[in-house]
């Protein structure tokens, strides 16, 4: 009996929705091994997970894959992608991405960025658009705008876990992460992805200091997403960003901090579904 | 066995403890009164040089934005003790080679400082507490890595002396490398290095030829270490590491009575009991092994020395001696019982003074050590043929007749017949 509903189980999770199972797939790119998950079919779409990897399970995906081919790479250091020494910065990642737009031959690719998923596609559309169509960028870092004693981005080292957590989220109960609660493998993801944030983002904090004198190199139509109430990066940093990037256009999300994807997903994908259009 | 002094230069004047958060990093420095911290800098290189007086060596550590170490830069505070001092070897432990933006600066200052010793420095570095990450802004996930880079540059900047040398390593660029002055000691001072858990990087310190310390370690966790270290090594078909490149950290106190050294003691406790700190501080991303670090995150691990372990109160420090104290007979004993249980050591590190324990008290308490304890000990444990015994290292002039100052250095170099001025510095001038 028990073995029966267990195949039942095994069944009902091998039959997936049409264009909403993942497929997994391994590219070598220069000496890092990235893990590509791919879903759906349609435009491409090039999804940038942020330092908190909230993005590859939420609902979110399951509308955007309903029309775009939906290509999730983990960063190096995160998942089961590999860090080579080689790699010491968000901006070699970047390189990497740009391969494998290459190797996968794709063109007119939307990118969606999350935080540091933003700054990425940042530095790769100022590298080379040719393959690029859209940004759509949530709560991109990457850039100082300040002066050397302004803190443009809040130091998430410094400060006890649930003091962050109120800088991430306007309502804290919104965050899907619970650290005292996580199981010994969610436990060691977690530390992995943080290990590997601090590697490539400790110094300089979160921004490449070069990048903001060239992101008039971003020549495909861009949005940057705000969360209002966002303690990491304030939206007047948002909307400096903004205004660096030729044409960008700025949106802020009422109730909602670093995640807005996370806290807000129906007001997210308002704004969201008529810029993928 | 060799006995170093060591206060950690407190600053002892602290709010009520539900006012401050954290001893370190964040702790407003409005809490130091430089009115009785320039008098607490005087009477701290005072007990060095009680020390040295009183024929013991001495430690000096550093740390950065805290209260507990009022040294936030060791060298100057070395250099002050190498002037005024006359035998005494002086153990800076360490330099933070880990998060020194410019290693050859500290591998000038040691050389100076050695000179000016004639050769009293004992050159430790160490990787540095976690708390020091962020006033240094280090990358908490390369300190490892970088300290090795570090030390392995300033040997060779030591070593050198046929002009400048490239040198590009993975965070450290110099192309035009020459390093003066020379180190007074050949090659080069003896290296000393710290370490907690990882016994990979324990047994890479002793098979280069370093001294390796730990601090205030229960014995259960000193002979883990230490007899890991051995059992690599032998491993490795490499002799057994004689006992002087192993060092050790304890609280001690020595009173006439029982309830003297009692005293004693509790006041050096005040460096357990006044540790709070905020726990983001002990473990930032990339400090501890990964799965360490994950249990730090789900709550599993506190990191460091927690508060568990310092509300567990004297008697458990003196069971696991990590706490040595008592009448000099009850020293003695302690300390023979953790050289047996740990497997040896040779360098005893005695924490003598801490928070605002009075000069006369840890004078008191240095002199029965120095007098009573260390002559029963001083025997016990044996050097490696390489470096030999610490009053043989180096090149120094007779200790009996330096007093430190010029006309007693040419009389005493006169009778040495160890030349005052370089036969070199002639002839260049006579050209």
């Amino acid at each position: 009996m028990a073995a029966q509903k267990k195949a039942a189980r095994r069944k009902k999770a091998a039959a997936p929705k049409p264009g909403v199972r993942a497929t997994r797939k391994t590219y070598q790119l220069q000496e890092a091994r990235v893990v590509v998950e791919t879903r759906g079919a349609g435009k491409p779409l090039l999804l940038l997970h942020s330092e908190d990897r909230y993005e590859h399970n939420t609902p979110l995906i399951d509308e955007l894959a309903r029309n775009h081919r939906v290509i999730m790479p983990w960063m190096p250091g995160f998942d089961k992608s590999t860090l080579p020494d080689s790699v010491t910065s968000i901006e070699d990642i970047s390189y990497l991405y740009l391969d494998l737009l290459d190797r996968m031959k794709l063109t007119d690719v939307t990118v969606l960025g999350f935080s540091v998923g933003g700054w990425i596609a940042n530095e790769m559309a100022t590298k080379n658009c040719s393959r690029l169509k859209k940004l759509a960028l949530v709560t991109p870092v990457g850039i100082k705008n300040g002066g050397p004693y302004d803190r443009d981005i809040e130091d998430i080292y410094f400060h006890r876990f649930d003091v962050v957590k109120k800088m991430k989220f306007h309502d804290i109960k919104k965050d899907p992460r619970v650290l005292t609660e996580m199981s010994e493998a969610e436990a060691m993801d977690e530390a992995r992805a943080r290990e590997t944030t601090a590697q490539l983002c400790w110094d300089p904090y979160f921004h490449n200091p070069s990048l903001r004198y060239r992101l008039n190199r971003v020549t495909v139509k861009t949005l940057l997403i705000w969360g209002a109430n966002d303690g990491i990066v304030k939206p007047a940093y948002g909307r400096a960003y903004a205004k660096k990037i030729p044409g960008a256009k700025f949106v802020s999300i009422p109730k909602a901090g670093h995640f807005p994807h996370v806290e807000q997903p129906d007001a997210f994908m308002k704004i969201l579904r008529p810029f993928l259009r | 066995m060799e006995f170093y002094h060591f206060t950690e230069f407190p600053w002892p004047y602290l709010p009520p403890e539900d006012e401050y958060t954290s001893m370190r990093v964040n702790l407003p420095s409005k809490v130091y009164d430089p009115d009785i911290g320039a008098d607490l800098y005087n009477s701290y290189l005072d007990q060095h040089l009680l020390a040295d007086e009183l024929g013991l060596n001495c430690m000096i550590n550093e740390h950065h934005q805290t209260a507990t170490c009022m040294n936030s830069a060791a060298p100057l505070s070395v250099a002050i003790v190498a002037r005024e001092t006359k035998q005494a070897r002086i153990c800076i432990l360490g330099n933070p080679a880990a998060n020194l933006r410019d290693p050859i600066r500290c591998a000038e200052e040691m050389a100076m400082i050695d000179n000016i010793s004639h050769g009293r420095l004992e050159c430790g570095f160490v990787r540095g507490v976690p708390y020091e990450l962020f006033g240094s802004n280090c990358n908490p996930t390369e300190t490892s890595a970088r300290l090795w880079e570090s030390i392995d540059l300033m040997k060779k900047a030591w070593t050198t002396h046929d002009g400048p040398f490239n040198y590009e390593g993975k965070w450290i660029h110099k192309r035009q490398v020459n390093v003066w002055p020379r180190p007074y000691q050949e090659p080069h001072m003896p290296i000393w290095m710290t370490g907690g858990s990882d016994v990979n990087h324990a047994t890479r310190s002793v098979e280069s030829g370093y001294t390796f310390t730990m601090f205030l370690t229960p014995t259960a966790g000193m002979k883990k270490m230490f007899d890991g270290v051995r059992a690599n090594l032998k491993k490795k078909g490499l002799p057994k590491p004689s006992d002087d490149l192993f060092a050790f950290m304890p609280l001690v106190a020595v009173g006439e009575t029982e309830e003297e050294a009692l005293k004693f003691v509790q006041q050096v406790f005040w460096y357990v009991t006044h540790n709070k700190a905020e726990p983001q501080f002990r473990a930032p991303p990339g400090y501890v092994e990964t799965n360490l670090y994950a249990n730090f995150l789900s709550g599993k691990f506190s990191g460091g020395r927690t508060d568990a372990i310092r509300t567990k109160g004297m008697d458990y420090f003196r069971d696991n001696g990590v706490a040595v104290f008592g009448t000099p007979d009850q020293v003695v004993k302690q300390l023979k019982k953790i050289y047996k249980d740990i497997g040896g050591f040779g360098h005893l590190i005695a924490m003598l003074h801490s928070g605002d324990m009075p000069y006369k008290d840890a004078a008191k308490s240095m002199k029965l050590f120095a007098e009573e304890v260390a002559p029963q000990l001083k025997d016990i444990g044996n050097v490696s043929d390489k470096v030999g015994p610490l009053k043989d290292r180096g090149r120094p002039v007779p200790a009996a007749k330096f007093s430190g100052r010029t006309e007693a250095l040419e009389a005493a170099r006169a009778k040495t017949g160890v030349p005052v001025r370089s036969p070199n510095k002639k002839k260049s001038r006579a050209a």
